[in-house]
């Protein structure tokens, strides 16, 4: 299990990465950020890039900015940035909640966030997230930026609306109303592996009402996203159980799970309905 | 086959320079090129962590990284743990509670303790749980692994 | 468990700290991987994509025209080489099944070697690899054990061989029988999977004719003797050496294709070869275990006594048969009874190659999956009585009384005689100690709360020390430091340590003088290393005996130093002094072993040296006895299993260092656990494996762990030994699959749920839905 060999690239800038990028991409160069994916599918030899190009000492990469209304991440920020809430708002609550759940400490210490969220794992939780948030992707190339819709973004397995030649250089969170609650329930075999099913899910009471519901599901289709069924539950109900199982099963109906030789679709919409219950019960605890 | 190139490693504080292909994980440099053999390979794909070294205090798995990347930095690896004939209290806790039988994992869970415990040296046993669980053991069940990091945690603290 | 006592001498029964760990926890061990030689090559092996096919051709021009190759070979370059042969010498009713070092004409398995790559460094082998181009013609896959066999061989079918065990009128007792009572179960597929990957060192030392394998393990002696025969070459000409190992557990140290091929291009290309395995090959290649299916029923009486069994096994050997032959299949057949009197018995194993890696043995072989077999029937029968499932189990189990108990039954070539034991005093007396009445209490609350929560028993008996026979050497120096040399094995067990222990107490001397020599062949004849949780039970005696000679000897050369009866002596902390006396006139063991040099005056007609050399002979095997308990919850909405508490009941007989128990059955516990409902090599119906990484194959984490509790008796010591000792490598493993799925039947309130390890969440949930 050694990898195939390389040429190795080490930019400093942005502007000297997409340029690396620019020229290799076309025979498979590929961004080298927290490793923590890619160097073990090139131990497999699943992936024998010619070229990485890693972007550890690219300056201007590992900030998180929590000014204004988004929480926008940087290129080279490890998960284990959120390990403290980084705004003090519910979605810095949700990230923390949901590194926790992040593979183990030394992966989370090393793998980044927009690495992640460029790999497209469909178990991957901060996929999940984005995609509940409706986050935006800043790609960028020698031809200039780009801005992706979550919705616009994910594509299938490991696939993304990205362009070869494009580095995810931020992704940007909106930030979700002060009084908004949150809650994140994977299920996964042992603690840290990829989950079989995860939800993200966010919701106001105004009136004692639900209101701006928010139901994203990670690992149980070929991409995360939104269950608007389950959202449309959830809008104008009375927090607890009747409606949180309505969603949860309004979930599991709309999901399209995928199988492999381990799950059925009927399991994952198991614990589809499961993680959705569940990850309401944790929103409405606060 | 890659050009080789010249690295230069600081390992336990002493600098070590290789010519290495830059596809050469760190695990393997510090291994063959290093000759610092107490880091050991479980599965070279991260998932087991007995390669686990610290990186500028940090730790983090040697077979996810390129021999190549870790120039600069401080790399710290189980040979360096003890202070002469002194014993690391993480390694005394160890040999003190049989927290290892065939001694593969040992390293890797030695080192992820360390830099768990420099990081947060008030870590409650909850969160050490989490920490230690990052790593396998096919050896002990981990029931005394837990117990030996307890009592250096402890131990440490009132040092 | 006994606190840390430090200064302790480590005599018998001290849990003093290992002498195996300082260079263990400062990374100054000496794995194989470790182990370098100048000028050496590194080996990578290619292997079959492709679970059953015709070699058609192999193109190796472009690997051996890459830069830093130095050799490609296939079969034909190894013709001369006969396949591996089975540890226990040769069979010629299994031969046709063995395995080639590099496959020939066929390949049957995923991971079957058919080439080998050599070259200047590991990372180049491996490019050259993948450069080797084969030509498989596919052929019909057989994936199932229990399917119909096929064609294997010059006419053989893939049904190798039937193993048949039984005594006394199956037809009769079933004839008669108050109630049948039958169950269909099936073991997965799963193995010891140590955290070090298998490796091996060739090197041919011309200079001295000597053919050296570094990286050998459990069975150096063993392994010596097969090589030996497969290369024609002497004992004295081929030595194996074993460093540290990063774990056993069955599968590791036996000889697999990679040492021979190492060991051939040693001598042929005339440099070093190291060969370290990754852990996808590890996955596919080294020896995987356990799968069996059982149709099993019992004749039961009206008052619930079981009076015969009778099984039908289907074991899926995979690929080959390799060093072990038919053992898991003979110790499954023959440890299935287990502590219940069954006075009827019969088991029929159909032993069947099927297209997946090859099977032997790992950590309880056989009885893990008989003690699931027959504690899934037990739990059967009590539905079917409407007896409790404890009140079953008392109705049967073997009184001791009875003792010793045989049966005509083999185990290893040794007929089952069990030890005298109290099965049904450890079962009460775990019962009491843990509260088990008051756990069946607060569950039924719990259940009736809606929690699926609940207890399951299981019983068990053990096989350790394996025979007939092992022996030890010991030396004393001047300096009073001991060496003890045995042909034993240390893999991770703490081998060294309890040796050093029964040599310190039965020398006098503290354990930490002494130096235990294991796995090398160069320094003692004879060995049979570490399996079958033998090493402490025989070596162990034979280093008791060994020392005894040598404690008489320096007794009676003390003596004369000391002008005092040697029967008036005795020995404390290394120093000879009248007992009972230890400040009287004294002589240190180094003192008595300069008296005793070749060239000394006071050593009189005595033979040089104060050392000893002697055998320890066993007529059976010795068999301890346990039981194990577990206290799972279910989840109804995923089928996840959590377990809250788990209790082992056990006797050693005699604990060496009850630590190092307590190690062994906690660690075996999470393997057992690992095995019940984590680990499975799953395969698909091409015979493609599932389960190629660690991401796929699910070793238990802490997190996934009970802290288990033991109750360690020590009320049976065994007479088979003098000491008393048994086993406790595989106790902590035996009982716990049978124990976990009889808790979640009693969780989710369906008698006889659980049919199939492991017990993945997927499954349960099907069970649960099927529940309704």
């Amino acid at each position: 299990m050694k990898p195939a060999a390389f040429t190795y690239h080490a930019p400093t800038t942005v502007d000297e990465t997409v340029a690396l990028l620019a020229q290799y991409a076309p025979e498979d160069g590929r961004i080298l950020a927290g490793g923590q994916s890619l160097v073990p599918t090139m131990a497999f030899r699943l992936a024998k890039p010619p070229h990485l190009i890693d972007i550890n000492n690219v300056e201007g990469l590992d900030a998180i900015s929590t000014a204004g209304d988004v929480i926008a991440i940087g290129a080279r920020v490890r998960h284990a940035a959120f390990h403290e809430q980084v705004c003090a708002c519910p979605t810095g609550a949700l990230l923390t909640k949901v590194v926790a759940k992040i593979a183990h400490l030394p992966i989370r210490l090393r793998g980044t966030f927009c690495g992640s969220v460029a790999h497209a794992d469909p178990a991957s939780e901060w996929c999940a997230v984005a995609a509940t948030m409706d986050a935006t992707m800043v790609a960028k190339s020698s031809g200039g930026e780009r801005l992706i819709p979550a919705a616009d973004y994910f594509e299938g397995v490991m696939s993304t609306a990205l362009a070869e030649d494009e580095l995810l250089a931020e992704v940007r969170i909106p930030k979700l109303p002060m009084d908004a609650k949150v809650g994140f329930q994977e299920f996964s075999r042992r603690a840290g592996d990829f989950a079989i099913a995860m939800a993200v899910v966010c919701y106001r009471e105004v009136d004692g009402r639900i209101a701006d519901a928010r139901v994203g599901l990670g690992g149980a289709e070929d991409r995360p996203r939104r269950i608007t069924e389950a959202e449309a539950a959830l809008n104008g109900q009375a927090a607890g159980p009747a409606a949180f199982d309505a969603a949860a099963d309004a979930a599991s109906r709309a999901v399209d799970p995928m199988e492999d030789a381990q799950n059925t679709a009927d399991y994952r919409r198991d614990l589809v309905r499961a993680m959705v219950r569940r990850a309401l019960d944790d929103a409405a605890k606060g | 086959m890659a050009d080789k190139v010249e690295i230069s490693l600081n390992i336990n504080g002493r600098d070590y320079s290789a010519t290495v292909e830059p596809r050469k994980t760190l695990a393997d440099v510090i291994r063959d090129d290093c000759h610092q053999t107490g880091t050991h390979l479980g599965c070279e794909h991260g998932v087991c962590g007995a390669c686990t070294v610290l990186i500028d205090g940090e730790p983090v798995r040697s077979c996810l990284m390129f021999g190549i990347q870790a120039q600069g930095k401080k790399i710290r690896t189980v040979e360096g743990l003890a202070d002469g004939d002194r014993l690391h209290p993480l390694q005394q806790a160890f040999t003190d509670n049989h927290a290892l039988q065939c001694g593969y994992c040992t390293p890797g869970f030695l080192m992820l303790a360390t830099g768990v415990l420099e990081a947060n040296p008030d870590i409650g046993d909850e969160e050490l749980n989490d920490a230690l669980a990052s790593n396998l053991c096919r050896c002990t069940g981990y029931q005394n692994i837990i117990k030996a990091v307890r009592e250096a945690r402890d131990k440490m603290k009132s040092a | 468990m006994a606190t840390q006592r430090n200064d302790m001498l480590g005599h018998l029964g001290d849990s003093v700290n290992r002498l195996e760990d300082p260079p263990l926890i400062s990374g100054r061990a000496r794995f194989v991987g470790d182990v370098n030689f100048p000028d050496q090559l590194h080996m990578r092996v290619v292997r079959s994509p492709i679970a059953h096919g015709l070699i058609k051709g192999i193109d190796i021009a472009a690997a051996k025209a890459l830069p830093g190759v130095v050799a490609v070979w296939t079969s034909d370059d190894i013709a001369d080489i006969p396949p591996i042969d089975f540890r226990e010498g040769s069979n010629p009713q299994l031969a046709l099944f063995r395995q080639y070092a590099l496959a020939r004409e066929r390949v049957r398995y995923v991971g079957d070697p058919v080439a080998a790559v050599f070259a200047e460094d590991a990372y180049i082998a491996e490019d050259a690899a993948e450069l080797v181009e084969l030509d498989l013609e596919p052929l019909p896959v057989l994936v199932n054990a229990d399917d119909p066999p096929q064609d294997f061989k010059d006419g053989q079918t893939t049904e190798a061989a039937v193993v048949e065990q039984g005594y006394g009128d199956i037809e009769k007792s079933f004839a008669e029988a108050y109630k049948i009572v039958e169950v269909d179960v099936k073991v997965g597929r799963h193995s010891g999977v140590p955290l070090e990957c298998r490796g091996s060192v060739g090197r041919y030392d011309a200079a001295r004719d000597v053919l050296e394998m570094h990286g050998a393990a459990k069975v150096p002696h063993r392994n010596r003797e097969t090589l030996c025969r497969m290369l024609n070459r002497p004992a004295s000409g081929v030595h194996l050496y074993e460093g540290h190992t990063g774990g056993g557990f069955g599968i590791r140290g036996e000889l697999y294709p990679e040492d021979v091929l190492v060991c051939v291009a040693a001598m042929r290309l005339d440099r070093p070869v190291k060969w370290i395995e990754d852990r996808q090959e590890h996955l596919t290649a080294a020896n995987q275990s356990r799968q069996q299916r059982h149709k099993i029923r019992a004749a039961v009486a009206e008052d619930g006594e079981v009076v015969a069994i009778d099984d039908e096994l289907w074991l899926d050997q995979g690929g080959y048969i390799r060093t072990h032959g038919t053992r898991v299949a003979n110790m499954t057949t023959g440890t299935l009874p287990g502590p219940y009197r069954i006075p009827n018995y019969r088991s029929v194993c159909h032993f069947c190659l099927t297209n997946k890696t090859p099977a032997a043995t790992y950590r309880s072989p056989g009885r893990f999956e008989s003690t699931f077999v027959r504690e899934r029937l037990m739990d059967a029968i009590a539905e079917e009585m409407g007896m409790s499932r404890l009140a079953v189990r008392r109705r049967n189990l073997i009184a001791l009384e009875e003792m010793p108990w045989g049966r005509d039954l083999d185990v290893l070539g040794d007929s089952v005689e069990h030890d005298p034991g109290d099965y049904e005093g450890l079962l009460d007396k775990t019962l009491e100690a843990y509260g088990y009445d008051a756990i069946e209490k607060e569950l039924a609350e719990r259940r009736a709360n809606g929690e699926l929560v609940g207890a399951g028993v299981s019983m068990f008996f053990e096989k350790s020390g394996l025979g007939p026979t092992d022996g030890s050497k010991i030396y004393v120096d001047v300096t009073g430091h001991v060496e003890v040399v045995t042909g034993g094995a240390s893999i991770g067990q703490g081998f060294e340590t309890a040796m050093a222990q029964i040599a310190a107490e039965t020398l006098g001397t503290d354990y930490r003088r002494i130096k235990v020599v294991h796995g090398r062949t160069d320094r003692i004849e004879y060995g049979v290393g570490a399996h079958a949780s033998r090493a402490t039970v025989l070596t162990g005696t034979a280093v008791y005996e060994t020392a005894l000679q040598v404690r008489a000897k320096a007794l009676d050369m003390a003596a004369d130093l000391l002008q005092t009866p040697a029967d008036r002596l005795t020995i404390t902390d290394g120093v000879v002094h009248p007992e009972g006396n230890p400040s009287g006139p004294s002589v240190t063991l180094g003192e008595v072993a300069e008296a005793l040099a070749p060239a000394s005056k006071a050593r009189g007609k005595r033979d040089p040296f104060l050392m000893g050399e002697a055998f320890f002979h066993i007529d059976h095997q010795t068999y301890p006895y346990g039981l194990h308990i577990a206290v799972v919850k279910v989840d109804p909405d995923t089928g996840g299993v959590d377990i809250e508490r788990y209790i082992i009941g056990y006797d050693i007989g005699r604990a060496i260092n009850p630590a190092m128990v307590d190690g062994q059955l906690v660690g075996g516990l999470a393997q057992g656990i690992g095995g019940t409902l984590f680990e499975e090599f799953a395969y698909d119906a091409d015979g493609q494996p599932l389960a190629v990484t660690f991401a796929d194959y699910l070793m238990p984490t802490l997190q996934e762990l009970p802290k288990p509790e033991i109750l360690l008796t020590e009320d049976f010591p065994s007479i088979r030994t003098p000491l008393g000792i048994k086993g406790a490598g595989e106790a902590g493993i035996t009982g716990a699959s049978a124990a976990i799925a009889s808790a979640i039947d009693a969780a989710i309130g369906v008698p006889g749920a659980v049919t199939q390890t492991p017990v993945t969440p997927q499954r349960l949930k099907k069970i649960l839905d099927a529940r309704g």
